[in-house]
């Protein structure tokens, strides 16, 4: 069995949060259809204070609360609104991001937009009609617009399936073979597992390399291999025509750098860039034609390389969060 | 890695002061930890989330985040927070001689 069953997403398990104002002052993008409410809402947006919230990890795609807070720092500056609206990012994490060298380097970045981090920021209620969210130890932070991402949380099956999943009902996995620790004859891939790395695309494509190998591994009864390294490898569009771009693993953090050549690049790691927002634009393109067919590009390997990475940022005793 | 005295002991910790071999740990540590970080006494409750934490952690290899811990330590979020203000997963893991929960990535 391979279990795929995903993420899903828990707004209710936050108090207050769905309650009065849920889809006219409040919204969440992590859904099609939270996210085109949300978009009609800043279509009519005035300004005030814009707050983006994550509610708790583990989310799908960490990088995607930042990309907002930068894509809506541009589009308000576009609409002559960015005077009159704060942006405000407040994360349960103490910094930007989980790891320190990208943390440092895109705090830098929220700073110079002006996005307010709000750091150990844990979310516990909403305050629908006054428009207020309050941390469990009690911060109020008042809003016009609020971006939640709500709790996430794997399939209802894994968690009433005894021992398949963790507590919060994703399949406990061998991080490295993607084998359910539950049963010999059961794996799983992407969102729905319990692996320490990001809930992405990038991530559940690496992975299929490994889960593939070892399905065929296990019918034919030989050793598992031990593969997946935690490869996770995403784009995070800045505005102005700017993106960057995150290489990591389990064990080595987004560092600055080249990508997919060391020295050559052409696309730097860990820094805004022109460059960097015409390969997503050209990743587009390969998404379709390339990694939907199931046709593999070249240079772009499942574990990550160290080839083209900047080491000499890492704290001497290689500090991974 | 700094090299400081816990409850007359030298132990290694980390940047922040966690831990970084949990086998070094002993209670009056902990005890010590908790006072430097403001919480005098730590009480039955305390006790009952910082032996959850490292019953986890050394089962697993994995501290609980704080999410877990509500969930499954018999402590309700609440009051994780009344008994360790500002972080409970942080502190309790801090307290209980084991490495920093990590926020998923």
């Amino acid at each position: 069995m391979i279990v795929a069953s995903g993420a899903e997403l828990l707004p209710e398990e936050t108090e207050g949060l769905t309650g009065p104002g849920w889809g006219e002052t409040a919204f969440t993008y992590y859904s099609v259809e939270g996210a085109a409410a949300l978009h009609k809402a800043m279509q009519s947006f005035k300004g005030g204070r814009l707050v983006v919230n994550i509610v708790d990890m583990p989310i799908k795609c960490p990088i995607a609360p930042l990309e907002f807070c930068f894509l809506s720092d541009w589009w308000l500056r576009k609409r002559g609104l960015r005077q009159k609206t704060e942006i405000v990012l407040a994360t349960p994490l103490d910094g930007a991001f989980t790891k320190p060298v990208a943390a440092k380097m895109l705090g830098e970045l929220l700073e110079k937009k002006k996005v307010l981090v709000e750091t150990e920021y844990s979310a516990g209620r909403v305050d629908g009609e006054a428009r207020k969210l309050y941390s469990w130890d009690e911060r109020e932070l008042a809003y016009d617009l609020l971006v939640s991402i709500p709790l996430h949380g794997g399939s209802p099956f894994v968690e009433s399936s005894e021992e398949l999943g963790d507590e919060l009902g994703f399949v406990s996995v061998d991080q490295n073979t993607l084998q359910a620790k539950v049963a010999a004859n059961v794996f799983a891939i992407g969102d729905a597992t319990n692996v320490p790395t990001s809930k992405a695309g990038a991530v559940a494509h690496f992975q299929a390399e490994t889960l593939i190998e070892n399905v065929d591994r296990f019918l034919a009864g030989t050793e598992l291999e031990k593969s997946f390294d935690g490869h996770a490898n995403c784009f995070i569009e800045t505005g102005y025509g700017k993106a960057l771009l995150l290489d990591f693993n389990y064990e080595v953090e987004p560092l600055p750098g080249k990508f997919p050549f060391p020295v050559l690049g052409p696309m730097p790691l860990l820094k805004e860039s022109r460059l960097d927002h015409l390969g997503k634009l050209a990743f587009r393109q390969l998404y379709w034609h390339m990694l939907l067919p199931g046709r593999r590009i070249p240079t772009i390997s499942a574990q990550l390389k160290m080839a083209g990475k900047d080491t000499s940022l890492l704290r001497p005793e290689g500090g991974n969060g | 890695m700094t090299t400081v005295t816990l409850a007359g002991k030298p132990v290694e910790v980390d940047a922040e002061g966690f831990l970084e071999k949990p086998e070094d740990w002993t209670k009056e540590m902990g005890g010590e930890i908790a006072r430097s970080a403001g919480i005098e006494k730590l009480t039955e409750r305390h006790w009952q989330v910082i032996d959850f934490m490292r019953k986890t952690y050394l089962d697993t290899g994995s501290a609980p985040s704080m999410r877990a811990l509500g969930k499954t330590s018999g402590v309700a979020i609440k009051e994780l927070y009344e008994l360790f203000p500002k972080g409970p997963a942080k502190l309790a893991a801090k307290i209980g001689g084991i490495p920093k929960p990590r926020g998923c990535v």
